[in-house]
């Protein structure tokens, strides 16, 4: 059924759709200090499309932007930082990644989950809204991919961050179209991922108080981290002060992620005590600190890669990558747009997925490890 | 304190059935929750056809859990028959179909993203074409009164027409029995109103769980009360009201202070 | 537009947010060139256009921010072309989203070949985002209204901030209780109305010659404009 079109006898400022409506009360609005992609969204009365808008003030006109820090909203990578062979990468590395992680999440084919992924998403949204107390004036909020592991699941959690990603990007235009390939493989892969290896591997001892912060703690870092390199590669300008401020920034989010995550968890184990997964106990605690450290180490080093293009001439294997791939990629298009293709570019961004694969490549052997450990 | 009854008359002895076999048929149902309350302590009940009961009690004692046992959706140890039929696994989808339950939060009830949508899940579900499952849900929409909302949102409907809506989409599966949780949960009295007068032409018999007597007793021809997990008494509606004291009658200046 | 098929408009969507990533010359014109054509595309489709401009700059206060770093690091141009591509595109989105009602701009991609577990996922996380999202906003008034005052927080102590830290976790884990809850509820409408596991199809969308006709032309515009405006450079 499609809505009846009529014609538009009056528009209401603030509402891009057509039809007339009333404005819903604007003291539903959360605070100003909040986040921009936080802010302002309400839900046209009559509309039946329905689409968020931005509510105007009180005043009824304009429309108040908030200063947004950058560091935070940089997670969510809009269109057109990022250059054509890293996003085209990422979107074509996201689609079997994605799929195969929706597969897992389904078990067996049944929707029966459906409704709890949603709702849960839903919740994540909400509660970036709740503002936490951090002192000097800041306040933060929960990012939640690893809540989300801890009480999901990790591929129930990648799927509802996929979902949360898509839904942040096409209806609040939070992050772009293009881009969302990278974005989902930041936030929901490598980020739910990277939360959930401490839980998984130490959350069942006494330890878990830490793996649960540290998980926290480091799934936004690797998310953020990521999303730096991938700006890099692109050839973002980002002088070595910039970046050394953008890392302590995530630095801080991360350990406030962390905090506000075990807080959460802990308070939900009071609530009930079912809610939170309870991972084996008895992990090798020697293996799990190495597996930590090489995907730490190959997110370090993508970042390294990206910053550092000299390094990569000693890095012989690379090089020989980059020259076998640009060989294949430009004999059949050259002379067309040529620009794209100079040697430079794509040695970076082989550096860079090189770095990547090596992420891969170490969670699949960390994964398969501690399973094997796990059946002896 | 009234006692519980003793148990009810045992059912009839096999032979010619009798001609009018109750739609609902419960014996002796006990059922416990994961945390060890012990929800239901051996209700017996019975609905005959045409009738319309009004299940009374206080918040705790077992009303939303007895409901949840006609389909299906809780198992607990006793027998509950509808309409002849045992609820066991293979009778569930039938009897699902049969039962038309209606929950007490309409928001977490139409879950689909348009009202059309919605009511026409039931029918899609028993394995209906779309063009006849989308035919009985405009019909469903009609009978309540919102066949113009068909395209909308359940967000923006307001709490009457969400209940009339979820009321929508039971009909379209054609049930025999309506039961309905707190319907006049969150409607103000001329929504009251306009539920009462929707559901008094419903031809269904109904089982209503509800606190609302004056609700009750316009419906109802009979009501149970529950208490501490059994049915204490059954009787007129009037009757079980003034037995319980279960109207409100505020007076300021009776008030104690 | 409104009534055009969901797919015609991702087709042609993709085809301009691809044109526009890859252009590297020209940028200001090809800019402007593009904002007028969306700018119609928006009069067409009889939404309110200086709502929509202003609406698309969302984006632009963090691109603002790489775009000063880029423009201070000596390369402006970079910089212009970040803030351009990331407005055009939030741009070119906000007019499909605001001309295709959400469940069938899903449709739209599940007949596209998204993953239909992930779309379901996503159509009941837009159902329920602003109910939840109200049930946050109402906790978080009654929490602040309850004993986050301004003059502790100026204060600073800290025992009064941890303990509003752990209030405001309390607060979510709460939120995830009742949401948790609501989702079993709604698990429970689904059985009681005959779920058996899988959600079936509903509408079906009809690719018209119409559409077809808008995808060929929405697609060629961007291309057109870029060709015109970087044969004129």
């Amino acid at each position: 059924m499609r809505p009846k079109a009529r014609a538009i006898p009056r528009q209401t400022p603030g509402c891009p759709l057509g039809p007339v409506h009333r404005r819903v009360d604007a003291s539903v609005c959360p605070p100003v200090f909040a986040l921009l992609r936080n802010l302002f969204f309400s839900r046209c009365e009559k509309c039946e499309l329905g689409a968020p808008q931005i509510l105007v003030s009180g005043s009824g006109s304009g429309t108040i932007l908030a200063i947004v820090l950058p560091w935070k909203a940089i997670v969510h990578i809009p269109d057109g930082f990022l250059s054509t062979p890293v996003w085209a990468t990422m979107d074509v590395a996201a689609a079997p990644a994605v799929g195969y992680i929706v597969r897992r999440a389904q078990r067996g084919f049944d929707d029966s989950r459906v409704p709890l992924l949603g709702v849960m998403g839903a919740f994540v949204f909400a509660a970036q809204m709740i503002n936490f107390p951090v002192g000097i004036g800041t306040t933060s909020h929960l990012v939640g991919g690893a809540l989300l592991a801890y009480t999901l699941g990790p591929a129930a959690a990648s799927v509802v961050m996929s979902a949360i990603i898509a839904i942040q990007a096409l209806v609040f235009q939070d992050g772009g179209i293009l881009a969302m390939g990278a974005n989902l493989i930041n936030m929901a892969l490598v980020g739910v991922l990277a939360g959930y290896l401490p839980f998984y591997l130490w959350g069942g001892g006494r330890w878990r108080k830490l793996a649960i912060f540290s998980g926290g703690a480091l799934s936004l870092m690797a998310s953020a981290v990521l999303a730096l390199a991938e700006l890099l590669v692109s050839g973002v300008p980002m002088p070595s002060s910039v970046l050394g401020v953008s890392l302590a920034l995530f630095a801080v989010s991360a350990l406030l992620e962390g905090a506000i995550t075990l807080a959460v968890i802990e308070a939900l184990e009071t609530i009930q005590p079912g809610f939170v997964r309870k991972p084996e106990t008895g992990r090798s605690f020697v293996l799990g600190a190495i597996g930590l450290a090489a995907v730490l180490l190959a997110a370090v080093g993508v970042l390294v890669a990206s910053t550092a293009p000299d390094g990569i001439e000693k890095l012989g294997l690379q090089t020989g990558i980059a020259l076998h791939v640009r060989s294949l990629v430009t004999t059949p298009l050259t002379g067309y747009q040529a620009a794209f293709f100079q040697a430079g570019w794509l040695r970076k961004a082989s550096a860079g997925l090189a770095g990547l694969a090596l992420i891969y490549a170490a969670c699949l052997l960390i994964g398969r490890a501690v399973a094997r450990k796990r059946s002896v | 304190m009234p006692h519980p009854l003793p148990p009810g008359p045992r059912p009839p002895a096999p032979g010619p059935r009798p001609l009018s076999r109750p739609l609902i048929e419960v014996r002796g149902l006990r059922f416990c929750y994961e945390d060890g309350t012990r929800a239901l302590n051996g209700v017996d009940f019975r609905l005959e056809r045409g009738e319309t009961v009004a299940l009374l009690g206080a918040n705790g004692s077992g009303k939303t859990t007895f409901v949840l046992h006609l389909n299906g959706l809780l198992a607990g140890q006793g027998s509950v028959e509808i309409c002849g039929l045992p609820v066991n696994r293979q009778n569930i989808p039938e009897i699902r179909r049969k039962i038309g339950l209606v929950f007490q939060d309409s928001e977490s009830q139409l879950f689909m993203p348009t009202v059309l949508e919605d009511v026409a899940f039931g029918p899609l579900n028993s394995g209906m074409s779309r063009e006849h499952a989308v035919e009985r849900a405009l019909a469903a929409l009609e009978t309540v009164g919102m066949s113009a909302a068909a395209a909308r949102a359940p967000y923006h409907l307001s709490a009457g027409e969400k209940k009339r809506v979820a009321i929508a989409g039971i009909l379209a599966m054609d049930p025999e029995i309506l039961v309905l949780d707190e319907p006049t949960t969150s409607l103000d009295p001329p929504g009251q109103g306009a539920l009462a007068e929707l559901l008094v032409r419903l031809p269904q018999p109904k089982i209503l769980a509800t606190h609302d007597v004056p609700f009750a007793r316009a419906l109802c021809d009979r009501a149970v009360f529950f208490q501490g997990g059994v049915i204490a008494a059954e009787g007129p509606v009037e009757d079980i009201v003034i037995r319980f004291g279960w109207e409100l009658a505020l007076e300021r200046s009776k008030l104690r202070r | 537009m409104h009534r055009r098929d969901p797919r015609a408009k991702i087709a042609a969507l993709m085809v301009f947010l691809v044109v526009l990533a890859t252009a590297h010359r020209a940028l200001p014109a090809f800019g402007l060139a593009l904002v007028l054509l969306l700018s119609a595309a928006l009069i067409w489709a009889r939404l309110p256009l200086f709502s929509a401009l202003a609406r698309a700059a969302i984006v632009l206060p963090f691109s603002l921010v790489f775009a000063a770093v880029c423009w201070l690091s000596g390369d402006p141009a970079r910089g212009f072309s970040l803030l351009l591509k990331s407005y055009l595109s939030a741009l070119a989105v906000l007019l499909v989203v605001s001309t295709t009602p959400f469940p069938a701009l899903l449709r739209g991609l599940e007949m596209s070949g998204a993953p239909r577990f992930l779309l379901m996922v996503a159509q009941f996380l837009y159902r329920y985002l602003f109910v939840i999202s109200e049930e946050a906003q109402h906790m978080s008034k009654a929490a602040a209204s309850r004993g986050a005052t301004v003059g502790s927080f100026v204060a600073g102590r800290s025992k009064g901030r941890s303990a509003r830290f752990r209030a405001a976790a309390g607060a979510l884990a709460v939120l995830f209780a009742r949401s948790y809850g609501r989702a079993e509820d709604i698990h429970r409408s689904m059985l009681a109305r005959g779920f058996l596991g899988r959600f079936q199809p509903f509408g079906a969308l009809r690719f018209r010659a119409t559409d077809a006709v808008f995808t060929l032309f929405a697609s060629l515009a961007p291309v057109l404009l870029r060709a015109a405006v970087e044969r004129a450079m």
